[in-house]
């Protein structure tokens, strides 16, 4: 191995951790509203409202059904409209998060989906208002759900973040291809790759722990 | 205080409409424990909801301290409903929030001061019985102590009204006896007026002062639980009542023939039942030592309907048909509901 790996390394593993951060952070605050508007419009529930629900229920599918590196450079414009370029680190991200709002928004919905109706019932009988049953029931009886599948999200953003980089976006997809494929140097295919297994590892360890610690089930 | 009257419940299924209620009209006094019972399907539930509105009736109007409730808009019933608290056959418990934010819940959902909430929930949890509990999770609770952080929730807001919507249906009976005595406790302590729902006769025995039978949608009888156990009008009041008072004749006699004319070597069967006082009176032997007759015991059991004792013999009577007139007019006198089932032979109970 050469010297030159580690720093290489340290500021392609920068570049992913900020990509991945900053959209995850972006994404939750614009999927989590989505999802409970998922949940709470769909039929016999507090905000019951058909048409609305269809509408982005239709959205969030189509966008889901784009795949990441079509999205990636279909919304070039939309990109430099935003960030001003279509390329580099915070490029990237406008992608990243747009895949990513419907993801959480879909795993979100899932989890309130499975809390019991009795409970909302309960909360209805003492009174509460739709926004109090959103905040003092739904969000805190799916949290241990919703952390368990940020979790899934955050990984699944690791790898994408991997892909936007190859085109221009920087970070470790964007090492292992130019430097790992491009100039025939496979140890720095195999570091990258390594780095990336001990990431995604440490980020679902995290996520079970933090999940486990929240659910009083 | 609580009025309902004519309501109707109407349900949109994909197999077209569903009619859950039909025209009922109840009245519910104050400080009153008043049971619904109701076979699964016959609507129990959708009623119940349709007093604090969770079901909202297609028509009919509910009227609850002089208030029309089904006039009111949402922020109105939201407040209305916290005069209403209501428990559940299955708790309904946060299951993310101690025992102590449960029964806090209703209180921080109308701002009320930390200092004012602390203390309240104090109170709540020392008249239930879980004082040492407040810091658990419902998962580590039982069932019957889940049932109990219900009542102190619904009791938060110091409501003048419980619901319990087959509160203790998934206890089991030792449970269930404790849930519902303190059910009748805070009945009688916060002067509080309960409806119960249920399905077993057992808990309408135990706590209700009045009772409706609902089957089908529609109230099939309603009255004083006393009444209703001693005199029951309608088929399915009768096979609610069987299960807790068998109404069949002793095994021995159950095949044999019975013959409305005297036979030869028969004996009149009778069912008798003793209300209240009369239940602990030597009657029997007062018949014997005043008519002409004797009275052998086949069958016979006491209870208790909400305190008041309820005694039923199933005794063979012989004697001269003058005799036996005399002796059962005595026992009319005495109060004692008398029921002519008919004659037997004397030795069917032995022969088989």
């Amino acid at each position: 191995m050469s010297a030159d790996i580690l720093p290489l390394l340290t500021k392609a593993l920068g570049e992913t951790v900020y990509m991945v951060a900053v959209s995850m952070i972006i994404s939750t605050i614009l999927g989590i509203p989505l999802g409970v508007l998922l949940h709470t419009t769909s039929k016999g529930q507090i905000l019951e409202c058909i048409p609305f629900n269809r509408a982005i229920g239709t959205i969030v599918n189509a966008i889901r059904s784009i795949p990441f590196i079509i999205l990636m450079v279909a919304i070039i414009p939309l990109t430099r409209f935003i960030v001003g370029s279509a390329i580099g680190t915070t490029a990237a991200m406008v992608p990243l998060v747009l895949a990513s709002v419907p993801f959480i928004s879909r795993q979100v919905e899932t989890s309130l989906r499975e809390i019991p109706y009795g409970i909302v019932e309960a909360a209805q009988s003492m009174g509460a208002t739709p926004l109090q049953i959103i905040y003092k029931v739904f969000l805190p009886e799916a949290m241990p759900n919703i952390v368990a599948q940020l979790t899934t999200v955050i990984i699944s953003l690791i790898g994408e973040s991997a892909m936007a980089g190859a085109i221009g976006g920087g970070g470790l997809g964007d090492l292992a291809i130019r430097y790992g494929y491009q100039r025939f140097r496979p140890e720095i295919i195999i570091a990258t790759v390594l780095v990336l297994i001990v990431m995604v590892q440490a980020v679902q360890f995290a996520g079970n722990q933090l999940a486990k610690k929240l659910d009083k089930r | 205080m609580i009025d309902l009257s004519h309501i109707e419940k109407i349900y949109d299924s994909p197999a077209g409409p569903v009619h859950a209620l039909k025209d009922i009209s109840l009245h519910i006094n104050k400080g009153e424990i008043f049971g619904i019972i109701g076979l699964s399907g016959a609507g129990k539930s959708t009623l119940v909801r349709c007093i604090n509105l969770l079901e909202r009736p297609t028509k009919g109007k509910v009227t609850i301290d002089g208030k029309d409730m089904t006039a009111m808009s949402e922020a109105e019933l939201r407040t209305a409903r916290k005069g209403i608290g209501m428990i559940f056959q299955h708790f309904n418990l946060l299951s993310s929030a101690t025992v102590f934010d449960n029964i806090a819940f209703p209180l921080q959902l109308s701002n009320t001061p930390k200092k004012d909430i602390e203390k309240k929930v104090k109170e709540l949890l020392e008249l239930v019985g879980l004082s040492d509990k407040a810091d658990q999770y419902p998962s580590q609770l039982s069932g019957g102590q889940k049932q109990r952080v219900g009542i102190a929730r619904a009791l938060a807001s110091e409501p003048g009204i419980l619901l319990c919507d087959e509160a203790t249906s998934a206890l089991d009976p030792q449970t269930t006896k404790s849930i519902l005595q303190l059910i009748k406790d805070i009945n009688h302590k916060l002067k509080l007026t309960v409806v119960v729902i249920t399905h077993e006769m057992q808990v309408i025995k135990e706590i209700c002062d009045k009772v409706a039978v609902i089957d089908k949608g529609v109230i099939a009888e309603e009255g004083q639980v006393l009444d209703v156990f001693i005199n029951p009008q309608q088929p399915i009041t009768k096979e609610f009542i069987s299960v807790l008072l068998s109404n069949d004749l002793p095994v021995d006699f159950r095949k044999a023939a019975i013959s409305r004319q005297p036979i030869q070597d028969g004996t009149l069967l009778m069912r008798l039942t003793f209300i209240g006082e009369t239940a602990n009176d030597p009657i029997i032997s007062n018949l014997v030592k005043k008519y002409n007759v004797s009275a052998d015991l086949f069958f016979g059991s006491l209870d208790d309907i909400k305190g008041a004792p309820f005694g039923r013999l199933i005794i063979g009577m012989d004697g001269s048909e003058a005799d036996i007139e005399a002796a059962t007019n005595y026992l009319n006198e005495q109060k004692v509901k008398v029921e002519v089932i008919g004659y037997v032979r004397r030795h069917s109970a032995i022969a088989h």
